[in-house]
């Protein structure tokens, strides 16, 4: 195992050709500014150097605690924020830095799903203009006009024609959620960033979202980025996923290796967490893995991360090399059954 | 949950053009409703709000015909009757100064005149007035606080300045002032009407702060909600997001100040007019009368209720509709 650090050169390098996006070392760091003349006194590394990519059809599952910088990387993807570097390629195209104009056209392609459906929609607005703002900032001329359009989305998000005309106060949680899906939807897009999107739905009406998702995917061929904290949602829906922590990426791999045999130790200690609802069965556990293990202290601020890896100050493998040199995030072992890598940055991996 | 309704998607897809649109007899049942229609059905429910709503469209309609109603009121505002004043004394003969047939409030001291027909185009003035400065404070009001709340930075910072020097302005002193600067005629605008334009920029102008800082307030947390950022993300530019995703979450905030602001603006133009820097003699206006009154008050109080209960009963009922409005837009507000 090698232990250079990764660079920019070696993760265009690393670049699948086939995917719809691909990230190399982004970067999101927020300044903080103080006294009267607004000098930068630090900054907050929201998001510090993450690679990955997303092949069409594909969902990706972004999960790490609060903090970590997934719901940044998600508006980093849909460009609501311009990265500090690291490029944005979708299609073979740099998006990182294109103005709002440049954008334009590109937002038919990306689109987003938000957390909160109670701020995702507009208060004053009724459903039909609120799914059929798309069509108007587009400039999109639809054969059977907007309206038709409006309704055909809604059916296909599972909710009734008839409700073009009313307000968003008017419907529940989940049938909020999926107006916001039906206006992700209307541009026809490749890649939706979902950020969030079922943690503020009650569990009965998670599944529904979630199975909605998943349909949509089928029938649209539509690559997701689903960002979420939920392990079982994750899991559910993903089909390979990335774990964050402070900033970074410290493995990414497909949903079933992850989830049985995670070789970062964070994500090891995650996994230990996802509650399995029958005590008898235990196979649902990383491999010899039975007790959960409790991670001592907090996150460390992202302002002042720690050097090198940085969660020495909370693992239990620690060593010197930990605190002084960065693992890069690195192929171990072979592809998995549907081709995919097992990348970790550590190491002393585990379960190897 | 596929609970499509099966009816009417499945006539769309039956008959596709030709069949009825979904919004016919169906949908009619399901139109749904705006907050704005909400907080009115609220109002409509309110018994003060409604009764005072009465009263304010009364005034306002009375404002708004006074010159078709006052030359037809006791011969006008600006007829003498000299016959019914007291030479002696140059009160009002009869009781309750004057009150007859003819002039059911009675008419003035000194001249005679026509009690009725000025409170009435007195109310012309004052309504013109008070109006015209609230849309000029709501105006004024929305554009500083859109453009310190969405922009921030330093047009934020430009912003707050100057609604804490509008604020801090001695805006009576300031009136006064500038009032004695009028010149008979200019613009092509007659003493009346200029001296009119003065008061409206004078309590519009200087009004405008106030408001300013709440629509700041409200674009502060509107700008931050995910449906500006969803917007966004469909490629929408700045003015999209400011005038059709912003501005209609500021309309029950305007309406609720503005409802409150135009008793206030009455009660400043009545104020000017009663320190005689408002609308000239011998244009009536009801803070012009009430000064008028003064100085009789003792022989002829009828002079100084007539002009005082049309600014109390205009004022409190504009106030009791405002707060109306306010407790429709916001019912968890409470009394």
């Amino acid at each position: 195992m090698s232990t250079e650090p990764s660079s920019l050169a070696e993760g265009l390098k690393q670049a699948d050709p086939d995917a719809l996006l691909s990230v190399s070392g982004l970067k999101k760091h927020f300044p903080i500014k103080r006294g009267v003349l607004q000098r930068q006194v630090g900054a907050v590394q929201a998001v510090d150097g993450i690679d990955f990519s997303v092949r069409p059809g594909e969902t990706l599952g972004l999960v790490g605690e609060s903090g970590c910088g997934k719901s940044t990387t998600g508006r980093l993807l849909t460009r609501l924020l311009e990265p500090t570097a690291g490029s944005i390629m979708f299609e073979g195209r740099d998006i990182a830095h294109l103005s709002t104009g440049q954008l334009r056209p590109l937002r038919r392609d990306i689109q987003m799903v938000f957390q909160d459906p109670q701020s995702s929609l507009n208060p004053r607005h009724t459903v039909g203009t609120i799914v059929g703002a798309p069509f108007h900032i587009q400039g999109i001329e639809t054969p059977n006009g907007v309206k038709r359009a409006v309704q055909d989305l809604l059916s296909l998000v599972g909710l009734s024609p008839e409700h073009y005309n009313r307000y968003p106060h008017e419907f529940s949680g989940g049938q909020r959620q999926r107006i916001g899906i039906a206006r992700a939807l209307a541009l026809k897009p490749k890649l939706i960033v979902a950020d969030e999107p079922v943690s503020a739905l009650d569990v009965s009406i998670q599944a529904q979202v979630v199975n909605l998702l998943e349909d949509l995917q089928q029938e649209l061929n539509l690559a997701y980025v689903f960002i979420a904290h939920d392990l079982s949602v994750v899991r559910h829906i993903s089909d390979r996923v990335a774990v964050m922590y402070l900033g970074k990426i410290v493995e990414i791999a497909d949903q079933a290796v992850l989830y049985t045999k995670p070789h970062h130790p964070y994500t090891t200690a995650l996994m230990s967490a996802v509650p399995i609802p029958d005590p008898d069965r235990k196979e649902g556990r990383a491999e010899g893995q039975v007790e959960r293990i409790r991670l001592v202290g907090d996150v460390p601020s992202p302002i002042n991360p720690p050097p090198a890896c940085r969660f020495n100050t909370r693992c239990w493998k620690a060593q010197d090399i930990c605190r002084t040199q960065e693992p890069p995030l690195l192929q171990i072992g072979g592809r998995s059954e549907a081709g995919f890598e097992h990348q970790v940055a550590c190491h002393f991996p585990e379960n190897v | 949950m596929t609970t499509l309704p099966g009816d009417a998607s499945a006539l769309q897809d039956d008959f596709g053009d030709l069949a009825p649109d979904p919004g016919t007899p169906a949908a009619k049942a399901i139109e749904g409703r705006s907050l704005t229609q909400i907080a009115w059905t609220r109002l409509k429910r309110d018994k003060v709000a409604m009764v005072a709503m009465c009263v304010v469209v009364f005034m306002c309609l009375l404002g708004a015909t006074a010159s078709l109603i006052a030359p037809h009121l006791g011969g006008g505002p600006n007829l003498p009757h000299t016959l019914l004043i007291d030479g002696d004394t140059s009160l009002p003969k009869g009781s309750a100064g004057g009150m007859d047939s003819a002039h059911w409030l009675g008419v003035d001291p000194t001249f005679g005149r026509d009690l009725a027909a000025r409170v009435v185009k007195g109310a012309q003035w004052s309504l013109l007035i008070s109006f015209a400065a609230t849309a000029l404070t709501v105006i004024l009001g929305l554009v500083a606080g859109l453009l310190a709340g969405y922009f921030g930075g330093w047009v934020d910072g430009i912003v707050n300045w100057l609604m804490a020097v509008f604020l801090a302005f001695p805006v009576v002193l300031f009136g006064i002032a500038l009032a004695s600067g009028v010149p008979p005629h200019a613009f092509g605008f007659s003493y009346v009407w200029l001296r009119v334009t003065l008061l409206i920029i004078v309590i519009g102008g200087f009004g405008w702060a106030y408001f300013g800082r709440i629509v700041r307030g409200q674009v502060l947390t509107l700008r931050e909600k995910e449906f500006v950022d969803a917007s966004r993300s469909l490629g929408a530019g700045e003015l999209r997001i400011v005038f059709r995703e912003i501005m209609p979450n500021l309309i029950a905030p305007t309406l609720v100040f503005a409802s409150l602001a135009i008793p206030a603006n009455i009660l400043a133009e009545a104020a000017f007019s009663f320190l005689g820097v408002g609308i000239p003699l011998p244009e009536p206006s009801w803070g012009g009368m009430l000064n008028d009154s003064l100085s009789q008050y003792q022989y002829d109080p009828a002079y100084l209720f007539v002009p005082g209960l049309a600014i109390f009963v205009t004022v409190l009922a504009f106030n009791l509709f405002g707060d109306g409005v306010r407790d429709a837009f916001d019912p968890k507000a409470g009394r």
